[in-house]
């Protein structure tokens, strides 16, 4: 059962007082994108072994939505950070990078 | 208007640790920027206090101000001034984007007390409760068992549960079997 | 026979007698005995059978490890099953009873099986019932039923006695076991100023050590302990908890800890066990190491005992199991084990080792008078229910020229395996020892935590180890690691010195004899609860079961309850033999927590009774309870279903209440539906992101009706919305929608549209609503005064506040029902004084509280749809024909883009029609409708489905709706439901809106 540090209000919470929200930084397509953009917004997501960035939220806590890195294989966590954001910031990519060099998400690396 | 009436009219029991509804408490739930200086004069108005910080809770018997989150306060005022607060808060936010609302009869509120309260706690939220983790001034939110909830403490052996009116009796019930006699756990 | 001896017993105190029953026979132990040494006091050799075979069993080990001793425990509402005799502390007035026999354990019609063992052959299950199919259900599946299983499950009626808990724990360092080494780990860990929490699975401190002897810092080990003990005592950093087991070690240092109160003291007060739910930065796994049996043929008879297990009957309880005893070894600790029989004045008939030498301690076994045979080993026990003659033979060859010996018990040893599994719970690896021919903890693979480095570090005999020297200074070494992984400094001191007789290597043995032939691997156990045997494995091995993990499965080797504890390696390494492999490529089955069964009760905590699951309760709870509430589940909410009057049946409740409320007045309890404030200089904006109708345009004062999809398009979220000043909504939502809804809300907020300036507030419960409905119900309110409620000042769709008698409240004109209705909200803590005032003043007027049944069938007259019977996840707006609530002038909102995709306009959707049955009955609910032709498995093709179904009262007939395919395009057809009891209904397509269809009467 994960802990992850819940960056708004600072608890390291166990998994029972977060609820999971699937991928992170997904780009919202609304009326007049493709079927292709749409589709892919809607159903298509990454599925790693290795490096991956999630949505959490602390629902039983500070109510906060936020965003974790961590390698789905081992379940190391490599930081957590503000859910208001479409991409991860730098420190979380060099903390990524120094543990798993080489390491590719979509388009990040 | 009739008797206000709380969610189980101040039952209590008594265990390893004493449960007790206390009845309704003034609770106004205020979102906003909490850097705000207006929200800041309006929140010391209403209690007395200055903003909390981070996972703070400043309170003096039933007056007081709770951190709930980045954008939200939970202001503790006397149950028969919430109104009378609520407007002046209001009043003094208007120009301002923030949110004020009574929820006081939408929360039920409970004391744990004694040397095993920490322990009776600790039963039903996954939560450090030992003396060096949680201390007076601190507030929690997490679940108490399948509920949502928060805490603080009064004083060192005095908890203050908060959960929703409508999950009243499933958390005295919940504190009661965590309280039961000898059950205590003896680490705290 | 089996029998107290006149001295020893450290763990017994011989002045507290304690009485009990096994099978009904009264007997008597001490205090501090276990079940099974009690049990071997009295004689009791045999304490069960087991699951196939049904064979005589005793016990074989004095631990957890146990795989025979399994019983009944207790009575009524205290009796549980397969509880391990070795693991039961004995307490005045325990009743035990064996398992798995019939009609008693001396004497049971299964032990045919064993006779038939040839028959019953690994996979047996697998190869029988298989053909023909038609005998699945009604013939095999009750063979398979009523033999499957140890032990009898609690009777349902008798609900357990004890209460239950659960405890978050959090620690630098956990230790698991507290054995020396456990002890000796958690002093080194708290001397660098970790906090430690040690927990130890039995009542004692110390673990085997004081049993296998040898001297720390020139002390008797016993004396070590109990100064280590009473220092970890003092330690304020340092919480110890004995009858406590480590469980499962799972991700980011997460551990569970079985805490077992009162099995030894059922009744006092408190609960009977703990879950701990321990988070540790650090988990020191000092667990032990557990005997392996050696397969020779009868190892399985009752008499034939782990050499270590015999060992700790003698001196932990001063019972010795037999008064002639044989040891077979591969290694020198069994010689300790002989020495201490010999010592306490049984008859050591001889060691039969199969190594060609032995160390030190053979030589003082041979000057205590014990005959030493080397390049021995034992061809077969014979006897049923007791050991009587042991065979003895070379080791290398089949099994032949063997000399008979009497005797009553046999001490053996296989060596010695790590309990690994904590380590391994959680991904720590293994490597094969060959000397010790053991697999043990890899410290280079570890379990990792969220940090990425390992969380877990083994410490004495569960990492390998096994001299009492060694296991110290691993112990310590592990400790100080353990404190320096969670920031502090160990302390640099030295590690006890342990000392102890030296040994000569073990060799491994995994087969006695060596070759021996197929009669006595037919009779040489490996798992002794599940009766696998080596040619079990062998014969799975030839029938192509390579993997280890298809080869457990297939012969059900180390399946039982104790999970193979003792027969694992064992198996393995014939597997691997068979397979001409080497074990470590053979590798071993996966290892799963509980470490052993833990209690149902222990893991359910709390939850139970009243608290089983929490239970939403509106402020007028008690009062509907009091007045005949029969109560539906709502989310967690429970609400009113119908008001059952003396004498009455709920549905002619439900009908008495439709039929009033349409034609006088009903009150609904409506505080269950979801209210959320929405506010901020966009909140306009946002709302008409959340639902697919303009709310910005709403004018203050005024209600509008909303609908909410999801991003794929599909409703999620109905109910009215208002609007309270400028810059403030209130959204109303379906019960059991509010937390969902004001998620969603937020999470847009937090994650899409942050800069966006709304605050949302869930106010669901600070207040009591109630719908007041009929056409007494402007005349009720009136009656109650207060503020003006007329058609003029407070119109349909509108709100106001103000006060109606003495109550401050907010009146809302909506109606769910098609009548006169305002819906008004009070304080919470007003809410029964406001509905007992209602109910008052309504008399005159007719009122009846109603229910949610009377709400759906008033609703269903009228044609409205409800979240969750017309909606599935899968039905758009436009399904239910409700185009008009979509708004055209937006250039967004979720869900839009999702209509627009080629699925979502398919004409061929099933759309939303009223149905009406032919001859009035009423339709089944979730009825398929059926048309022509049928589909690729032959079934009919299914045309539509029921969504909605009552009765209705004021109709005299039964009503519905459903989704058929081009329905609205078929009004007057007749539909075919088959129903599930073999009927065909026929149903007329009919416009949904059964009742009122001009709206007259809810707009007076």
């Amino acid at each position: 059962m994960l802990i992850l540090n819940c960056p708004y209000c600072g608890v390291d919470a166990e998994e029972t007082e977060l609820a999971a929200g699937g991928e992170a930084h997904l780009k919202r397509f609304g009326p007049g994108s493709s079927e292709d953009e749409f589709h892919d917004y809607l159903f298509m997501r990454e599925n790693p072994k290795g490096v991956h960035f999630e949505r959490w939220r602390h629902a039983n806590g500070c109510g906060k939505w936020f965003h974790a890195a961590r390698c789905t294989q081992t379940l190391e966590v490599f930081g957590t950070y503000s859910a208001q954001t479409t991409e991860p910031p730098q420190e979380i990519k060099d903390a990524i990078t120094a543990k798993r060099p080489g390491w590719t998400w979509r388009n990040l690396s | 208007m009739s008797e206000p009436i709380s969610a189980l009219n101040h039952a209590s029991f008594s265990g390893i640790a004493m449960v007790e509804e206390c009845g309704l408490q003034g609770m106004i739930t205020l979102r906003g920027d909490l850097s705000d200086k207006v929200l800041a004069k309006a929140v010391k108005d209403a209690t007395g206090q200055k903003v909390p910080a981070q996972r703070e809770v400043l309170v003096k018997g039933d007056t007081g101000v709770a951190w709930m989150s980045t954008d939200e306060l939970l202001v503790l005022v006397p149950y028969a001034e919430v109104e009378a607060k609520l407007a002046d808060m209001a009043g003094a936010l208007s120009g301002t984007h923030a949110l004020a609302v009574n929820v006081s009869d939408a929360r039920a509120v409970f004391s744990v007390s004694g040397p095993s309260a920490r322990e009776v706690l600790g039963k039903v939220a996954p939560v450090e409760l030992s003396a060096e983790a949680f201390q007076p001034g601190q507030i929690r939110r997490s679940r108490l068992a399948q509920v949502a909830g928060a805490f603080w403490m009064d004083d060192a052996e005095t908890f203050r549960v908060v959960c929703f009116r409508s999950a009243a009796d499933y958390v005295f019930n919940l504190l009661k079997v965590a309280a039961q006699p000898g059950s205590e756990v003896g680490v705290y | 026979m089996s029998t107290r001896l006149a001295k020893q017993g450290r763990l017994i105190d011989r002045s507290k007698k304690v009485t009990f029953t096994f099978n009904g026979t009264s007997m008597q132990g001490y205090e501090g005995d276990t079940l099974a040494s009690a049990l071997l006091a009295n004689d009791q050799m045999m304490m069960g059978r087991s699951f196939k075979y049904h064979r005589p069993r005793g016990v074989v080990a004095s631990g957890a490890e146990e795989p025979n001793a399994l019983v009944g425990l207790g009575q009524g509402n205290r009796f549980e099953p397969n509880q391990r005799a070795t693991t039961t502390e004995v307490f005045n007035g325990l009743t035990a009873t064996s398992q798995n026999h019939w009609p008693n354990l001396e004497f049971d019609i299964g032990a045919v099986n064993t006779a038939l063992a040839r028959f019953l052959p690994a996979g047996f299950y697998y190869k029988t019932f298989i053909h023909p199919k038609p005998f699945w259900k009604h013939v095999y599946e009750p063979i398979i039923r009523r033999s499957a299983g140890l032990g009898k499950a609690p009777d349902k009626d008798n609900r357990d006695a004890d209460t239950y808990e659960h405890f978050y724990a959090f620690t630098d360092v956990l230790v698991v076991g507290g054995g020396v080494a456990g002890l000796q780990a958690a002093k080194a860990a708290a001397q660098s100023g970790a906090k430690v929490l040690l927990i130890e699975q039995t009542a004692h401190w110390g673990g085997r050590a004081p049993v296998d002897g040898g001297t720390v810092n020139g002390e008797p080990v016993d004396k070590f302990v109990e100064q280590l003990v009473s220092e970890l005592e003092t330690m304020g950093n340092v919480t110890m908890r004995s009858r406590c087991m480590g469980a499962g070690i799972y991700d980011h240092g997460y551990v569970l800890g079985y805490e077992r109160l009162s099995d030894h003291t059922p009744g006092v007060q408190g609960p009977r066990h703990r879950l701990w739910r321990i988070r540790a930065k650090q988990v020191v796994t000092a667990t032990g190491a557990i005997e392996r049996s050696l397969s020779f043929a009868g190892n399985d008879v009752p008499g034939v005992m782990l050499a270590s297990a015999m060992r700790d009957y003698v001196v932990n309880w001063g019972v010795t199991p037999g008064d002639r005893v044989i040891v077979a070894t591969n290694n020198d600790d069994a010689y300790r084990t002989a020495i201490t029989l010999k010592q306490a004045g049984v008859d050591v008939l001889r060691i039969v080792d199969a190594r060609a030498t032995a160390g030190p301690l053979a030589e003082e076994a041979r000057q205590l008078g014990i005959r030493v045979d080397p390049g021995k080993a034992i061809a077969k026990v014979k006897g049923g229910k007791r050991v009587k003659k042991v065979a003895i033979c070379n080791q290398e060859g089949v099994g032949g020229a063997r000399e008979e010996v009497e005797a009553d018990a046999v001490a053996m040893s296989g060596g010695w395996s790590p309990v690994v599994h904590l380590w391994s719970h959680c991904g720590g690896k293994l490597i094969w020892d060959e000397a010790h021919a053991h697999f043990r903890p890899d410290p280079d693979r570890p379990p990792l935590g969220a940090d990425g480095k390992g969380f877990v570090l083994a410490a004495g005999s569960s990492n390998g180890p096994l001299a009492l020297a060694d296991v110290l200074k691993d112990a310590d070494a592990a400790g100080k690691a353990a404190g320096k992984a969670v920031g502090h400094t160990p302390k640099r001191t030295k590690a006890p010195v342990g000392e102890t007789t030296a040994e000569a290597p073990m060799e491994a043995v995994w087969l006695m004899p060596a070759n021996a032939d197929i009669q006595l691997r037919m009779k040489s156990w490996l798992d002794f609860q599940n009766d696998v045997k080596v040619s079990d494995v062998q014969l799975a091995a030839r029938e192509g079961y390579e993997s280890v993990e298809h080869t457990k499965r297939y012969t059900t080797l180390g399946m039982a309850t104790d999970q193979g504890k003792l027969s694992n390696i064992n198996g393995l390494a014939i597997l691997a033999d068979a397979l001409e492999s080497e074990i470590p490529k053979v590798g071993t089955t996966t290892f799963r927590p509980p470490y052993t069964p833990i209690s149902m009760g222990a893991i359910g905590g709390e939850a139970r009774g009243d608290v089983f699951q929490p239970i939403r309760r509106t402020p007028m709870h008690n009062w509907h309870d009091k007045n005949g509430a029969d109560w539906e589940p709502v989310g967690h909410w429970r609400r009113t279903y119908a008001y059952v009057r003396p004498g009455e049946s709920v549905h002619d409740a439900v009908n008495r209440e439709v039929k009033n409320t349409r034609e006088n007045l009903g009150l609904l309890d409506a505080s269950t539906l979801g209210k959320l404030i929405v506010k901020g200089p966009d909140a306009g904006k946002f709302l008409d992101m959340m639902y697919t109708n303009m709310m910005s345009t709403l004018k203050v004062g005024k209600c509008r009706y909303g609908l909410m999809c999801s991003e794929n398009g599909f409703l999620i979220d109905d109910g009215v919305v208002a609007r309270i000043d400028e810059d403030t909504w209130l959204c109303h939502t379906t019960t059991g929608g509010a937390e969902r809804i004001h998620g969603h809300m937020e999470e847009w907020l937090q994650t899409e549209w942050w800069d966006w300036k709304v605050y949302v507030a869930n106010v669901t419960e600070q207040y009591a609503q109630v719908a007041v409905v009929g056409p007494n119900a402007r005349k009720v309110l009136e009656k109650l005064g207060g503020m003006d409620v007329s058609k003029e000042v407070l119109p349909f769709m509108e709100w106001r506040d103000g006060k109606i008698g003495a109550f401050d409240c907010r009146a809302y004109r909506i109606s769910f029902s098609g009548e006169l209705s305002y819906e008004i909200a009070v304080p919470a803590s007003q809410g029964q004084a406001f509905w007992d005032a209602l109910i008052e003043a309504g008399k005159e007027f007719g009122v009846m509280p109603y229910g949610t049944e009377c709400l759906h069938i008033l609703r269903a007259e009228k044609g409205f749809i409800m979240i969750g019977d017309e909606t599935d996840g899968t039905v758009i707006p436009q399904d239910l024909g409700l185009h008009w609530a979509l708004s055209k002038k937006k250039d967004d909102y979720l869900g839009k883009r999702a209509h627009s995709r080629s699925h979502m306009a398919d004409p061929e959707r099933w759309k939303l029609v009223g149905l009406e049955t032919v001859d009035g009955s009423v339709l089944p609910d979730g009825a398929y409708a059926v048309g022509e032709g049928v589909n690729a498995n032959g079934q009919r093709n299914m045309i539509g489905r029921v969504t909605s179904t009552y009765y209705s009262a004021n109709l005299g007939k039964g009503i519905a709706m459903g989704l058929i395919k081009h329905g609205p395009d078929r009004m007057g057809e007749i539909v075919e439901f088959p129903g599930t009891d073999d009927k065909i209904y026929k149903a007329k397509i009919v416009d949904p809106i059964f009742f009122d269809k001009d709206g007259e009467k809810q707009n007076v």
